[in-house]
C-alpha cells in the first residue's frame, strides 16, 4: 500500500495526475472526433457520388489499421507535416508538438471515424416524414438540422457514442508509446524504478476499470435524459 | 513520396505480415474456446458460476489490451513460484504471451457475442427438439450451437477484424509483426507517410479480405 502513497514516498500523486490526463486526452480526443464527425457524416449523406467515396474512404481506412500505426504516423509525421506548411509561410525553424496535442489528434481521427458511422446510422433511422415536416413548416435549412433532426439523432446516437467513448478511453492507452505521462506511461515509470510491474499494471488495470465503470453509470443518465418521452 | 522505399519496404512488411497472420490465427481459435466456455457458464443458473463468467468479460471487455499484455508479459516473471514452474517456458516467451493475452481478451468479447446469440435462439426450437425424445445433451451440440453460430457471424466478423487491429500490440513487447516491422522502417528513415500507405494498405487488404470471408459464409448459413 505504501507504493501508493502521496508525496515523495509513494506514487499514489503521480498516479492520480496520470488519470486526470487519460481523462484528459480521452474528451479531447472524444471532441476532436465530433469535429472529424460533424465534416464526414454529411459527405457519407450527401446525394453525391464523389462526395461519399471522400466519407467511405475516411471511415474505412482509420477502422481498417491499427490504432498504433496511426499513432506512429502522427507521432513521426506531425513534426514535419507541421514544419512542411509553415515553410510554405516561410518560417523554416524546427517546430515540435507536443505529445499531448499529438496523441489527442491521432486518438480524435480514430474516435471520429466510429462517430461518423454511429451518427449516419443514427441520421438514417430516423422516419423520413420528420425531414418533410420540417421543410413543409418553412424552417430555414438550419433549423431545421438544429431544432428537428438533431435533438433525435443524439437520441438514436447516445447509446452507441458509449460504446465509441469505451474504445477511445482504452485507445489513450496506446499514446503511452509517445511518451506522454497517462497511466499507461506513469504505471510504466513506477513498474521500472520499483521493479514491481505486476502491482502497477493491475493497479493501472483497476483506474482503467474504474474510469470506464464511472463513464457508464454518468452515459446511462444521459441517456435517461434524452430519451424523455418515449 | 519516395516510391523506392515504399518498393523496398513491401517484401519486408510482407514477412512481418506472416507473424501478424500467426499471432490472429493461433488467438483466434483459442479464444473462441474460451469465448464458447465462457458463455456457457454465463448461462448456467448458478449465481457463481455465472457472475465469475460475467466478471471475466467485465474485466477483460473493461480494460486496455496493452494493459493486458502489461501484465501478462512484465508482471507474471515477478511471481517466483511461476518462474520455477515448467509455465515458466510459456511466460517467458514474448509470441506466447501475446498470444495469452490476445486470446484471453478476444474470449472475453466472442462470449458475448456468443451469450447473445445462445439467448435469442427462440424457445419453441428446444422444445421442438425435447418433445422429439432428443436429449438436452444432443440439442445443445446438434441445434443450440449451429444456430448460434449462424447468428453470430457477422459480428464476429467484426470481432476478427478488431482483432486483427490488435495484433498490433505485439510490437510492444518486441514482437516484429506487421506494425513493429513498419515502425522499425519509420524510425530509420523518418518517412511515416510512405510506410504508412504501405502498412497500412496490407492492413486493408486483410481487413477486406476477412470482411468478404464472413459476407459469404453468412449467405451460406443463410437459410
Amino acid at each position: 500500500m505504501e507504493l501508493l502513497a502521496f508525496g515523495d514516498t509513494g506514487w499514489g500523486d503521480e498516479l492520480f495526475r496520470a488519470t486526470l490526463m487519460t481523462i484528459a486526452v480521452s474528451i479531447t480526443a472524444m471532441l476532436i472526433g465530433f469535429s472529424f464527425a460533424a465534416i464526414f457524416t454529411p459527405l457519407k449523406l450527401s446525394k453525391y457520388k464523389s462526395l461519399n467515396i471522400v466519407g467511405n474512404i475516411y471511415t474505412t481506412v482509420i477502422r481498417g489499421v491499427p490504432e498504433l500505426l496511426v499513432i506512429y504516423l502522427f507521432f513521426f509525421g506531425g513534426s514535419g507535416a507541421i514544419m512542411y506548411v509553415a515553410s510554405i509561410f516561410g518560417y523554416n525553424e524546427y517546430i515540435e508538438i507536443n505529445a499531448f496535442v499529438t496523441g489527442s489528434f491521432a486518438i480524435g481521427i480514430i474516435s471520429g471515424a466510429y462517430s461518423t458511422e454511429v451518427f449516419r446510422g443514427a441520421i438514417q433511422s430516423i422516419d423520413k416524414g420528420q425531414f418533410e415536416a420540417a421543410k413543409i413548416l418553412g424552417l430555414s435549412k438550419f433549423s431545421q438540422f438544429y431544432k428537428i433532426i438533431l435533438p433525435q439523432m443524439l437520441r438514436l446516437a447516445i447509446p452507441n457514442l458509449s460504446n465509441v467513448w469505451q474504445i477511445t478511453l482504452k485507445d489513450t492507452s496506446l499514446i503511452s508509446v509517445t511518451g506522454l505521462v497517462e497511466i499507461m506511461r506513469q504505471s510504466y515509470i513506477a513498474a521500472g524504478s520499483t521493479r514491481d510491474p505486476l502491482f502497477f499494471y493491475s493497479f493501472a488495470a483497476v483506474l482503467y476499470l474504474l474510469l470506464t465503470f464511472l463513464s457508464m453509470k454518468l452515459i446511462n443518465k444521459l441517456e435517461v435524459k434524452y430519451s424523455r418521452g418515449h | 513520396m519516395d516510391l523506392g522505399l515504399m518498393i523496398s519496404s513491401f517484401p519486408k512488411l510482407l514477412n512481418a505480415t506472416v507473424v501478424t497472420l500467426k499471432l490472429l490465427s493461433v488467438s483466434l481459435i483459442v479464444g473462441l474456446f474460451i469465448g464458447l466456455l465462457f458463455a456457457i457458464l454465463r448461462l448456467n443458473k448458478n449465481i457463481f458460476v455465472n457472475r465469475f463468467a460475467y466478471g471475466y468479460s467485465y474485466v477483460f471487455r473493461g480494460t486496455p489490451l496493452l494493459v493486458q499484455i502489461f501484465i501478462i508479459y512484465f508482471g507474471l516473471g515477478q511471481i517466483e513460484s511461476l518462474r520455477s514452474s515448467f509455465l515458466w517456458v510459456i511466460l517467458k516467451e514474448p509470441y506466447w504471451c501475446a498470444i495469452i493475452a490476445f486470446a484471453l481478451n478476444t474470449g472475453a468479447y466472442t462470449s458475448e457475442i456468443l451469450r447473445s446469440a445462445f439467448q435469442t435462439i427462440k424457445p419453441g426450437i428446444i422444445e421442438a427438439g425435447k418433445s422429439l425424445g432428443i436429449s438436452t445433451k444432443i440439442i445443445f451440440y446438434k441445434v443450440q450451437i449451429p444456430i448460434a453460430i449462424r447468428q453470430s457471424l457477422p459480428a464476429y466478423g467484426n470481432e476478427i477484424i478488431l482483432m486483427l487491429k490488435g495484433t498490433s500490440l505485439a510490437s510492444t513487447v518486441t514482437l516484429m509483426d506487421l506494425t513493429g516491422v513498419a515502425k522499425y522502417i519509420i524510425s530509420t528513415t523518418f518517412k511515416p507517410i510512405e510506410v504508412f500507405i504501405v502498412a497500412g494498405g496490407i492492413y486493408l487488404f486483410m481487413t477486406f479480405i476477412i470482411h468478404n470471408l464472413i459476407k459469404f459464409l453468412e449467405k451460406k448459413y443463410q437459410h
